[in-house]
C-alpha cells in the first residue's frame, strides 16, 4: 500500500518524551501506554489521514473510544502534526484543549469525543453506514476500545449488528490488558467471530504483527484485532 | 382520521427521495412503513434491530459523515433508554439528528407504564440546544417533520401522538399562535391539548396561545400576551406537568407573575384502559381543566 502520512520529524522513539510533556515524569499509567503501540502503527503505517486531510470525506476515520488515559493518543497526534507539541504541557488545565478525556470539538484530528465507555463502536457503525450511503467505499473506519469496555452492552449491540450487516469497512482494535473483571481467555475474539467478524489476536507491542493484522484482507466482514498487552495489574 | 404516526413513513419516504442527505434509522419499530423506500434507498433506510443504544449511536455516526439522520422508535426507547447516547453521541459530539417518537405519554394505555413516556421532554430539557415540536394534528405533524429535517444540522425532537385536535392550524415550526384573546390570564395549550383547553375556557375572558414548538420556548409571544391579559399564566401540556414552568418563569422573570403547570402527573397510575380514562385521571379533560384554570385565574365570564 502507499503511505500518504506526512513525516512530521517525530518517530516512535520520541513518544515517551512527548508523553512526559503531559505527565511531567517518566512514569505513565497503564491506561495511557497500553494503546501506544497500536496507535503508533495505525497512524504511522495504516491510516490514510493527515492534518491537511482532516476534513477530507475520503479520509480514513479513527475513533478513540477508550478515551480514558489519552496521553498516548495526544502524543501520537502531536508527533503526526495534528496538534502542536506546545499544547502538551497544558494537559488537563482550564485553558488547554487537551483534557483527560478528548473532545472532538477541541482537538484537531479527533473524530469523536470520548470518555464514557461504550460509545465509540456504535458511532463507528453509523460512520461506516454513512460513508457507504454516500458511495464513499474507500475510507476505512477504525475504532479503538479497551477489553473491559467491551462489558458495555452498547458494544454488544454494535458487534452483533455489524457482522451480519457485512460492514467490511469497519475495524475494531481491542486493547486487551486483562482489565475486565469477568473474562475468559480468548473470549474476546470468539465473541466477535460468533457475530460474523474476521478476528485475529496479536502481541500488542509487536509493530510488525500489529501491521500485518491491521492490513489483512477480510472481504465482506468487519475486522477485529485483539492487541494483547501486559495486564493492567502487572 | 389517520394518526400523526401514519404520516411519518410517507413524509420521510418523500424526503428520502428529495434529499440525498436524509437517512432513516429504525430499531424494528416502524420498519414496515419504509419497505418501499428501503428498496429505493437501501443504504439510507437502516434497521439495526432491537438495539436502542446502537440506534442513537449509529445515528450520530451517520451525522458525523454529513448525513441528516431521522431516528425513530417509541419515546421510552428513543429518549429514556439511550439517554446518555442522546447526550453524548449527539450533543457532546456537536452533531444533529431528528428524533421522532411515537407512543407518547399514554398513547397505548393497555400497554402499561413500560410504553409510557410523559417525561421525555423534561429529560431533553436537561440538555442544550434541542428544538422540540409537539404537533396537535397529523397535518401539523407533517409540516413539523419537514421543518425538522430541513433544520440544517440542528438537534430536533418531534413528538408524535395518537391524541389529536379535530382541526389542524397553520404552524411555522417556531412560534406560538394566538387562538383567543382575553384580559384575565393567559393559557398556553400545547399540541393535542388545544381542543380540551378551548372547551375548558369557553366563555372565559382569557387569552389562549397554541404551542406546537415548545423549545425554544416562545417567550416573546407569552410576554406579548400578558400585556393585555395580565401575568397569570397556565400551561397545559400533554406530558409531565410543569415541564415548561421554568421557561415561562424565565420569560416573565422581571415581572410579578404566577404560573400554574398542568399536564401528566408524576405518580404512576398502574392502570390500563383507554386514553380518555387516563386523560381524566390526570385532570386533563375539559371539565377538570375548567375547574383548575378557572380556579387559578379567578376568570370571569365574558359578558355577552
Amino acid at each position: 500500500m502507499t503511505t500518504t502520512t506526512v513525516n512530521r520529524g517525530y518517530g516512535y522513539a520520541d513518544l515517551p518524551g512527548l508523553m512526559e510533556l503531559m505527565s511531567g515524569d517518566e512514569k505513565h499509567g497503564p491506561a495511557a501506554t497500553s494503546t501506544l503501540d497500536a496507535l503508533w502503527v495505525l497512524y504511522d503505517r495504516v491510516l490514510r489521514v493527515t492534518p491537511e486531510r482532516a476534513d477530507d470525506p475520503e479520509r480514513d476515520r479513527f475513533l478513540l473510544s477508550k478515551g480514558h488515559g489519552p496521553m498516548a493518543y495526544y502524543a501520537v497526534l502531536a508527533a503526526k502534526g495534528f496538534v502542536p507539541v506546545d499544547w502538551l504541557p497544558g494537559f488537563g488545565s482550564y485553558d488547554s484543549p487537551l483534557g483527560h478525556h478528548p473532545d472532538r470539538v477541541l482537538v484537531p484530528g479527533a473524530e469523536i469525543g470520548s470518555g464514557s465507555l461504550g460509545h465509540g463502536l456504535p458511532i463507528a457503525v453509523g460512520t461506516a453506514l454513512g460513508l457507504r450511503a454516500q458511495g464513499l467505499h474507500d475510507p476505512r473506519v477504525w475504532v479503538l476500545v479497551g477489553d473491559a469496555e467491551l462489558d458495555e452492552g452498547s458494544n454488544h449491540e454494535a458487534i452483533a449488528y455489524a457482522g451480519p450487516a457485512g460492514l467490511d469497512r469497519l475495524h475494531t482494535v481491542v486493547i486487551d490488558n486483562s482489565s475486565a473483571s469477568y473474562a475468559l481467555p480468548g473470549g474476546i475474539a470468539a465473541r466477535f467471530e460468533a457475530a460474523g467478524w474476521s478476528a485475529e489476536t496479536v502481541d500488542g507491542r509487536d509493530h510488525d504483527a500489529l501491521y500485518a493484522a491491521f492490513t489483512a484482507p477480510h472481504p465482506g466482514r468487519p475486522r477485529v484485532v485483539v492487541a494483547q498487552v501486559e495486564p493492567k495489574t502487572a | 382520521m389517520d394518526t400523526m404516526r401514519d404520516r411519518f413513513a410517507p413524509v420521510v419516504s418523500r424526503l428520502l427521495d428529495e434529499d440525498p442527505r436524509v437517512a432513516v434509522v429504525l430499531a424494528e419499530i416502524g420498519v414496515a412503513g419504509f419497505e418501499d423506500a428501503r428498496h429505493r434507498h437501501p443504504d439510507r433506510v437502516i434497521n439495526i434491530g432491537i438495539r436502542e443504544q446502537l440506534l442513537v449511536g449509529a445515528g450520530a455516526g451517520l451525522a458525523l459523515t454529513g448525513l441528516r439522520p431521522v431516528v425513530h422508535t417509541f419515546a421510552s426507547f428513543l429518549v429514556e433508554r439511550p439517554f446518555e447516547q442522546v447526550k453524548l453521541d449527539l450533543g457532546h459530539q456537536d452533531v444533529g439528528a431528528v428524533l421522532v417518537s411515537a407512543s407518547a405519554s399514554f398513547d397505548w394505555p393497555s400497554g402499561g407504564y413500560t410504553h409510557m413516556s410523559p417525561g421525555d421532554i423534561a429529560l431533553l430539557d436537561t440538555l442544550d440546544g434541542w428544538t422540540v415540536h409537539v404537533p396537535g394534528h397529523p397535518d401539523e405533524a407533517e409540516t413539523l417533520l419537514r421543518h425538522a429535517v430541513a433544520a440544517g444540522d440542528d438537534k430536533v425532537y418531534v413528538r408524535l401522538s395518537v391524541q389529536s385536535n379535530a382541526e389542524a392550524l397553520a404552524v411555522d415550526g417556531a412560534r406560538f399562535r394566538t387562538v383567543r384573546e382575553g384580559r384575565a390570564g393567559v393559557v398556553v395549550a400545547v399540541g393535542p391539548m388545544l381542543d380540551a383547553v378551548l372547551a375548558a375556557t369557553e366563555g372565559l375572558d382569557v387569552t389562549v396561545l397554541y404551542g406546537t414548538t415548545v423549545r425554544p420556548f416562545d417567550s416573546a409571544a407569552l410576554r406579548r400576551a400578558t400585556d393585555a391579559a395580565g401575568t397569570d399564566v397556565v400551561l397545559v401540556e400533554p406530558y409531565l406537568a410543569g415541564t415548561s414552568t421554568a421557561a415561562a418563569n424565565d420569560a416573565l422573570a422581571d415581572l410579578p407573575h404566577r404560573v400554574l403547570g398542568l399536564g401528566v402527573g408524576r405518580r404512576e397510575l398502574r392502570r390500563y384502559g383507554q386514553i380518555e380514562e387516563h386523560v381524566a385521571a390526570h385532570g386533563l379533560d375539559a371539565r377538570s381543566l375548567r375547574e383548575r384554570i378557572g380556579g387559578f385565574l379567578g376568570a370571569t365570564r365574558v359578558s355577552a
